[in-house]
């Protein structure tokens, strides 16, 4: 690992003017970024440890959502009553994710924040876009089983290995960001993310400087909330394919629903195709497999990887039937 | 207050010197000084500086959990942790939780039940049983719990394998270590 400086920053303000300086990053439950400094992948110079400031808290906001600290650790908040209650499909996101150590300190930002990436992305020696803009894309021709079928482009095809952020994206999650001015800004998680085009070194939108402070959950949706991981292990192992579902059922049709996949695109990838193909259906597996199509419609396939196409439409219709059947 | 000047020579293999940084660990009790290169790991920082080499290394990148320890009474990768990061906290390490004529229940547990072959991976697999126990009595659900807004936890087979699953054996004495942590669970042999 290459040498760093390293500061514990007392408060927030105090976080975003210490990482303005040349090389410095945030570190806060350093689950993977520690990982990656350690294969030579990041490579910063100064570490601001962020894991102490007061952003711990999950706390009520007066129009019945939820603010989730950044700091707030991944178990406390699949632990938090109001968070297993009110919005099951992220505690139930939370713990298909990881293993117990690394959700007790892994945090939500960091969680937000954690690389998009691949096999190759990890292995120095092959090229990659992502790591090493201009390297070109080993995953692109070469083994790539668990790789993206959407929103890809020819420098990346890596996947959001997230499945907090699958969840938070069906319930419409805001990101509160503290800027190095100490402005402060939020941002919809469908536009935090970015897909790779020809810059997939850039992950996100935020500003050189920012930090994210917390995760502001609007009141809860209407309608059976779900997540469904498929993948190559019973556990510890990150998503093939999965699927975040909100669904309300009214006189057998579907009068509402929500829809997000994990482990298929760069970014979590919210359907609005598959929503509208649901949206006033009758609630049937004939309406749910022309949603699954109309989510796949344009996903494409790298050779070892196609089966998840087929695979993302079948988990998408299991999990609508059995959010409808318990609707 | 133990002192330990030595400075260990973990993690200085690329580039410039390293500055060190004087920090105290609380480690098992005990206040222990150390000076350290930031990029020191908590599971380096144990084992290399203060000579606690219980806690093992096996991949180094929290794949494996032989490195498991608990900080602030939470099961934690510390080949995932650096040491400068864990000033202030509490650590307790497989020498903290029991001594040989004085074995923690799940160290026993673990005898009685044969739950190792080869011993390597046992020091994080019981902090990690540990952990995950009182994880358990605060009612956590995990990815085998049917309902997680259910605010009680039946501790099943399929809930201790799921929670457990952050600790791989390569022996895969995987259905003895099971055995041993339903033991504890069901308040057996103690």
């Amino acid at each position: 690992m290459r040498s760093f400086t390293y500061e514990r920053a007392t408060d927030a303000q105090a976080a975003v003017a210490a990482v303005s300086r040349a090389g410095a990053k945030f570190i806060s439950g350093g689950t993977n970024l520690l990982d990656l400094m350690k294969l030579d992948i990041e490579k910063p110079s100064h570490l601001v440890d962020i894991s102490r400031l007061p952003l711990r808290d999950i706390e009520e906001l007066p129009d019945g959502g939820l603010r989730i600290g950044a700091q707030a650790a991944n178990s406390d908040v699949a632990a938090d009553a109001r968070v297993r209650t009110r919005y099951p499909v992220l505690s139930e996101a939370l713990v298909a994710g990881a293993s117990g150590q690394l959700r007790n300190k892994a945090s939500t930002g960091g969680n937000l924040l954690q690389r998009t990436r691949c096999p190759y992305f990890y292995d120095t020696a092959a090229g990659c876009n992502k790591r090493d803009p201009g390297s070109g894309c080993s995953a692109t021709g070469g083994f790539n089983r668990i790789h993206a079928v959407l929103g890809a482009s020819d420098s990346c095809i890596a996947t959001h290995p997230s499945d907090m952020a699958v969840a938070m994206t069906v319930l419409e999650a805001e990101i509160e960001l503290l800027g190095a001015d100490g402005s402060v800004r939020r941002v919809g998680i469908a536009d935090f993310y970015r897909l790779p085009g020809d810059t997939p070194h850039i992950e996100t939108v935020l500003r050189p400087g920012e930090m994210i402070t917390s995760v502001l959950l609007p009141a809860p949706p209407t309608g059976r909330q779900i997540y469904r991981k498929v993948r190559d292990r019973a556990s510890y192992e990150f998503a093939l394919v999965s699927v975040a579902a909100v669904v309300s059922t009214d006189q057998g049709a579907v009068s509402e629903a929500r829809v997000a996949f994990g482990g298929v695109a760069h970014k979590p990838w919210r359907s609005i195709e598959a929503e509208t193909a649901l949206t006033g259906r009758p609630a049937t597996m004939a309406t749910y497999r022309a949603a699954a199509e109309a989510a796949m419609r344009d996903a494409v396939g790298q050779g070892h990887n196609d089966f998840k196409i087929e695979l993302a439409k079948r988990t998408l219709c299991r999990t609508l039937a059995h959010a409808a059947q318990a609707s | 207050m133990v002192s330990d000047s030595d400075t260990g020579a973990a993690g200085r293999s690329q580039g410039e010197p390293a500055q060190l940084s004087a920090i105290e660990l609380n480690v098992n009790d005990q206040v222990r000084r150390l000076e350290v290169d930031p990029r020191t790991s908590l599971l380096d920082a144990l084992r290399e500086h203060l000579r606690l080499s219980g806690t093992k290394k096996g991949c180094d990148h929290g794949q494996c959990g032989a490195c498991t320890v608990l900080i602030n009474g939470r099961r934690v990768n510390s080949c995932l942790a650096l040491a400068v990061m864990h000033e202030d906290d509490e650590i307790v390490t497989i020498e903290g939780l029991g001594v040989p004529d004085g074995l923690h229940p799940m160290q026993r547990a673990f005898v009685e039940r044969d739950g190792f072959q080869c011993g390597y991976c046992t020091p994080g697999q019981i902090c990690s049983a540990v952990g995950m126990l009182t994880e358990v009595e605060a009612g956590w659900p995990s990815h085998a719990t049917a309902d997680v807004a259910s605010p009680r936890i039946a501790l099943t087979d399929e809930e201790i394998r799921e929670r457990m699953s952050g600790n791989i054996c390569r022996c895969a004495a995987y259905p003895n270590i099971v055995a041993a942590i339903r033991g504890i669970a069901e308040g057996g042999p103690q």
